[in-house]
């Protein structure tokens, strides 16, 4: 037993000639989450505030497809969506259609702990975020040049592209396979338990680039992109459509308790059900394990355990 | 209004949430899955997406009958949320709430009898081919905006190729316990057959929550659960079984 984390900051066809300049950001910006996780942990903080502290961070970083940097839709609005858990009491909170509060998941938080619901959407989330007096701000704040660019060119190619995915040429290259332009990515999540085993998951997202409006992904579906209970807790991403289809996140605690298996094994046999380039996740156990497998090209994370284990990673590595 | 539909063999699915023009919420959530890459839309992007499927189209008003009208009303002046024919329980209601006398009537009858409910169906062919469907108004007086397990895959519905489930009842307690996938994922991991799967779901999955099932697996069962007073249900079968049933 003892405290463990891991967070992500998406999955998809991260290409490894992946330049410096989008490498290094992202990787420091996982440190930065990770640290601050780690620090909140050590302090007793309850997993439940670690993941929405953690989330905070990643959606304030205009590198990850969260709150500021976010993708965009069909009509060049930001929709943000994102969901909490607890996995002892099994509360949870979501929100979808989010374009003006800062911090989606404080919103869902906010749901989880302050109505009689689960999930609000559109319009009642955001004046629900107005009653509760959360930061807002105009649109404008999260959209970057970046994800301007990004759904110039999705829609040039006229078809829905997620982040992550390579710029889209005239002749798609042999070598992306896994991209029919489909790969799915950007979302950014956090699972922690303490040395009690409390467990605790949290998701925010932008979605996919050039999606329509309206329209929602995995991420604030309990059971698809986020789920926690008394023995795991699990933040998917991926190519959204794949992993309400596949119950990812409800999966893996499922196969836990039906099977028998490990974190690891049961982590790692969902993803192997999801067809090849469409998901990953991170996930940790009551006692402490932690597991992130992808299916994708790559998959930016970062987990440590209370033993001292730390794990910075974008590709295969030899300790998945 | 929100539904979602689910197709069993490749675990297709569409969802909507949010509808106030659309005649047949179900339809629109069938046309997500097989016309748009996504599989939920909601709010002011499904409503455009109805006007360009060229789905029926109503007013608002088409859809709200006197009944409704006259438990809003109560429910507001009792502040509180009604469930699907639960009791309704004064204040917020939390996931513990626990069912109270109703001083609500209505024409001299306990609200709960006018309380509106969601619908649900779910089908097998002969060739074992599962779907399942889902559509609601969700809760009475409920929070603008408010999304409940309807339209959650793996919640309110799901078909897999073993099964096909559509649940009813307290959603958030149908979505804390993702009640749909649950019975799939009995029979998946653990083996069990349909009725025991549903059996094990709505006894040991819905904590104090108030909710009902549906279902039929690959193999031509039908099965339904409850752990309310009642669930309004019919089943059919091919060799000439049916029944309708309140309690």
């Amino acid at each position: 037993m003892g405290w463990a984390i891991a967070v992500h900051g998406g999955a998809g066809d991260i290409p490894l000639s992946l330049p410096p300049e989008k490498r290094l950001p992202r990787e420091a910006g996982l440190r930065r989450c990770l640290d601050v996780g780690i620090a909140a942990l050590k302090a007793h903080n309850h997993p439940l505030d670690v993941v929405e502290l953690v989330v905070r961070e990643l959606e304030n970083n205009p590198h990850f497809n969260a709150g500021k940097g976010s993708v965009l839709t069909t009509s060049g609005t930001v929709e943000m969506e994102a969901c909490i858990m607890d996995g002892k009491t099994m509360k949870c909170g979501a929100v979808s259609g989010v374009s003006t509060v800062v911090n989606a998941i404080s919103l869902a938080r906010l749901v989880m702990d302050k109505t009689p619901h689960i999930y609000l959407a559109f319009d009642g989330a955001e004046a629900f975020a107005r009653e509760q007096g959360l930061e807002t701000v105009e649109m404008s704040h999260f959209i970057t040049p970046e994800n301007i660019e990004r759904l110039k060119q999705a829609q040039e190619a006229d078809r829905v592209q997620l982040d992550y995915t390579q710029p889209i040429q005239k002749e798609v290259p042999k070598d992306a396979a896994l991209a029919d332009g489909d790969s799915q990515i950007g979302t950014v999540g956090c699972v922690a338990v303490d040395n009690e085993g409390n467990l605790a998951t949290a998701t925010s997202t932008g979605g996919i680039v050039n999606k329509m409006v309206g329209r929602i992904g995995d991420t604030p579906i309990i059971g698809a992109g986020t789920y926690a209970n008394h023995l795991c807790a699990v933040s998917a991403t991926g190519r959204g459509e794949a992993i309400i289809r596949g119950t990812i996140a409800r999966d893996v605690a499922a196969v836990m308790e039906f099977k028998g298996l490990s974190l690891k094994e049961a982590a790692a046999y969902v993803i192997d059900q999801v067809p090849r380039g469409n998901a990953g996740l991170v996930a940790v156990s009551s006692t402490g394990e932690v597991a992130m497998p992808f299916n994708t090209t790559g998959m930016f994370r970062a987990c440590a355990t209370e033993d001292g284990y730390s794990e910075i990673a974008i590709w295969d590595s030899p300790t998945k | 209004m929100e539904a979602s539909i689910m197709d069993g063999p490749k675990r297709r699915c569409g969802a909507v949430s949010g509808l106030s023009t659309v005649k047949n919420p179900v339809s629109l959530a069938r046309l997500v899955m097989d016309k748009s890459p996504h599989s939920y839309l909601a709010f002011s992007g499904a409503e455009d997406f109805a006007k360009k499927q060229g789905v029926e189209l109503v007013d608002n008003e088409y859809f709200i009958t006197e009944d409704n009208v006259g438990m809003l009303k109560l429910a507001k002046e009792a502040n509180s949320i009604l469930f699907d024919y639960r009791i309704p329980t004064i204040g917020t209601c939390g996931a513990g709430a626990a069912a109270m006398e109703s001083p609500l009537q209505m024409n001299g009858l306990p609200i709960s009898v006018y309380a509106p409910e969601t619908v649900g169906c779910v089908v097998v062919d002969k060739e074992g081919r599962c779907a399942a469907a889902t559509s609601t108004g969700g809760l009475m007086n409920k929070m603008t905006g408010r999304i409940g397990d309807s339209p959650l895959i793996g919640s309110g519905t799901y078909a897999c190729d073993l099964c096909g489930v559509s649940c009813t009842g307290e959603g958030e307690a149908i979505i804390r316990s993702t009640l749909a996938r649950e019975v799939g994922a009995v029979m998946e991991y653990k083996g069990l057959n349909l009725h025991e799967a549903v059996d094990f779901v709505i006894k040991n999955r819905l904590d104090e929550g108030k909710a009902g099932l549906i279902a039929v697996s690959k193999n031509g069962e039908v099965a339904c659960g409850f752990n309310t007073t009642g669930m309004f249900r019919g089943c059919a079968t091919e060799d000439g079984f049916m029944e309708v049933g309140v309690w």
